[in-house]
């Protein structure tokens, strides 16, 4: 059965964005950021017809992954247990922060090196963790400066596009000790190196998100460009990645065409720097890699979604920010006046049916285990029969 | 499911009679644009029919989430179109809720479903209609003149339409169509978009009343009259404001344009 839709407009929004339409020098930062990669998506996609083909081979892969969204994560669980990656499903937020600290604990974890992970600002991670003493550091260049500053992400892929060179030397030189101003943004990006370096050395827990959970192979793909990720993953003794239970694949196959839609509309690259398949901790004889690995699968509203007829494409979405790049009301008010982890105005209610649906939850359900979730996600999914889109 | 890819479709042969579904903005604002289509349509040959309780295509209630209201609405019109004719539509975005969101609002019922099937699968936007199933190619007997075109966000990206318009325009050997900057852009209307948020609407129509100004053109047409109210109203109050006389910037529908444009010819 769909739950009624509850809107919930983001409070304060008309002051928020009034105040951004007024803010010339943030209004030129946005424009000229999105017309750059509007311009550099276009010229990834030059024919318009093999675009839409791929992103129809792209949607059919998705909705074939969520049609036996229930079967995949079971066999997710299954395939990476089996690689040596622990388990661990978290019904809401404060679940999900309860599994991150109890590992923490037990491995008397400090400090906590952060690759970009937009579940982790969807459970409010960065903030629980502090809160019981854990230092958490955010390693991608973008949302360490905006951590630095105290904001809050304004894009999904770009965090800092909201700060200009000028804004972000200012920054450093208050921030970091021993640092002299300067607008170069080689020099800047030196000074940000040196400081995450010394901290992934110091890290006890790599932290990351996960593009795609490949339920066939039991892999976790995560793709990024600055060798953070990697670092977060591979350095410090424990790795937690951390996603939505929506992010599951069911074959390896079925990554490279989402993979091909992915990097090209987000940043218009034809590939990401690093692309990091992990499959297990580290093996007898290996020189590195963590100890242990640890997935987090947090639902917080996406079962919801799930049964939901109008919400359930939202879980389709493969986070690649291309309609905010196209934005005609993101290029003008920006993300940080809009204050939700996933920025811009209606995608408050579209990309992050947890808001909103999280209200008919009912309170008793103790999701720590498949069989509940199952339970949860019933319901014949009209595209439960389909065939395996790469096999037509 | 209606695939992206989905926008080229098989066009019929002309037909001797179509419906016209006219759209609350046409027939309350401008209703010179709808006789200009039965016009175009009726020197080609055919006979157009206008059923009288047609009203609004649902599309305000489904864009602000209310699928259900949406669908009270679209149901009113499953009926209105009994003859397998063409409907032609003079606007992309009513357009492409009869043609692609029809479908999915009566889904879940079988009987309502294959009406609403029928239904969009004739349902042909009005450039789409003169260039694919009319073969329009009357001569443009006007003097030369120049234009910008802006086509609406569901024209362009439901409807594949801008092009069919382009095409249009192209036949006409004394206007010339400027280029404009981020043509594919929103002007800002986004139907109840621009009286929920009227300050960001305004923000982005302002911008697109620039770039259509920065064109020199001074005369913009439009598939749509959303879109051509919302930029032209816009561009009136900057002159306003201004203390400006003269219009910068006039609209006028794509229908009103081509006949204005081949006016003197009969078929």
């Amino acid at each position: 059965m769909s739950q009624p839709i509850q809107i919930h407009p983001a409070k304060g929004f008309k002051e928020r964005s009034l105040a951004a339409l007024n803010d010339p020098a943030q209004r030129k930062n946005f424009r000229g950021a999105m017309d750059f990669l509007q311009m550099k998506r276009r010229a990834q996609f030059p024919d318009p017809k093999d675009l839409s083909s791929l992103r129809d081979l792209g949607e059919a892969i998705r909705r074939y992954s969520l049609a036996r969204l229930p079967d995949l994560l079971e066999q997710l669980e299954r395939n990476l247990t089996a690689n040596g990656i622990q388990v661990h499903w978290a019904e809401t937020p404060d679940q999900a922060n309860a599994i991150a600290l109890g590992i923490a604990r037990r491995v008397d974890a400090r400090l906590i090196a952060k690759g970009k992970s937009m579940v982790s600002e969807e459970v409010g991670f960065n903030h629980a963790m502090e809160a019981a003493g854990i230092e958490t550091l955010e390693t991608d260049m973008g949302e360490y400066i905006v951590q630095l500053a105290g904001e809050a992400p304004s894009h999904i892929i770009m965090p800092a596009i909201h700060k200009t060179k000028q804004q972000i030397a200012a920054l450093f030189a208050e921030k970091i000790p021993g640092v002299a101003y300067s607008e170069d943004v080689d020099t800047l990006i030196q000074i940000g190196r040196r400081v995450l370096r010394r901290k992934f050395a110091a890290a006890d827990i790599g932290l990351s998100g996960v593009n795609f959970a490949v339920a066939e192979t039991g892999t976790l793909f995560l793709v990024e460009n600055e060798g953070n990720g990697r670092m977060c993953t591979t350095v410090p003794r424990v790795h937690i990645a951390i996603t939505g239970i929506e992010k599951v694949v069911a074959k390896l196959e079925h990554v490279p065409p989402l993979n091909s839609l992915l990097p090209r509309s987000a940043t218009g690259q034809p590939v990401t720097t690093y692309l990091n398949l992990i499959s297990s901790p580290r093996k007898a004889g290996e020189l590195d890699g963590p100890e242990e690995v640890h997935l987090i699968l947090v639902d917080n509203g996406r079962t919801q979604a799930y049964g939901d007829l109008q919400l359930r494409a939202t879980l389709q979405c493969i986070r690649c920010g291309a309609c905010m790049n196209h934005c005609p009301v993101y290029a003008r008010i920006g993300g940080p006046r809009l204050r939700h982890h996933l920025s811009g105005p209606d995608r408050r209610h579209h990309l992050a049916p947890p808001a909103r649906s999280r209200r008919h939850l009912p309170a008793v359900l103790r999701l720590d285990a498949v069989p509940r979730l199952r339970r949860r996600l019933s319901g014949a999914h009209p595209d439960h029969r389909s065939a395996d889109p790469l096999a037509q | 499911m209606e695939h992206k890819s989905g926008l080229s479709r098989a066009y019929p042969a002309k037909p001797g009679n179509v419906y016209l579904f006219a759209t609350c903005l046409i027939d309350q604002f401008a209703p010179e644009a709808g006789l200009d289509t039965v016009r175009l349509l009726e020197r080609e040959g055919i006979a157009v029919h206008f059923p009288e309780g047609q009203t609004c295509c649902g599309q305000p209630a489904y864009t602000s989430g209310y699928p259900d209201e949406a669908r009270d609405v679209a149901r009113h019109q499953l009926d209105l179109f009994p003859e397998p004719w063409p409907v032609v539509v003079p606007s992309g975005s009513c357009g492409a809720m009869l043609r692609h969101h029809y479908p999915k609002l009566f889904a879940a019922n079988p009987a309502l479903a294959a009406k609403a099937q029928t239904l969009a699968e004739r349902t042909f936007e009005l450039t789409e209609f003169l260039v694919h199933v009319v073969g329009f190619a009357r001569n443009d007997s006007g003097a030369p003149c120049t234009i910008a075109l802006h086509t609406s966000c569901h024209a362009r990206r439901e409807m594949g339409c801008h092009e069919t318009s382009e095409a249009l325009l192209a036949g006409l050997k004394q206007v010339k169509v400027t280029e404009q900057a981020r043509i594919e852009e929103c002007c800002g209307f986004g139907g109840t978009f621009s009286m929920r948020f009227p300050h960001i609407s305004e923000a982005i129509v302002t911008d697109k009343v620039e770039s259509l100004c920065a064109t020199g053109a001074g005369r913009v047409v439009s598939a749509d009259c959303g879109c051509l109210f919302n930029i032209t109203g816009r561009a009136a109050k900057l002159d306003e404001i201004a203390g400006r006389s003269e219009p910068t910037l006039s609209g006028e529908h794509i229908a009103s344009f081509l006949w204005r444009r081949t006016a003197g010819e009969t078929s």
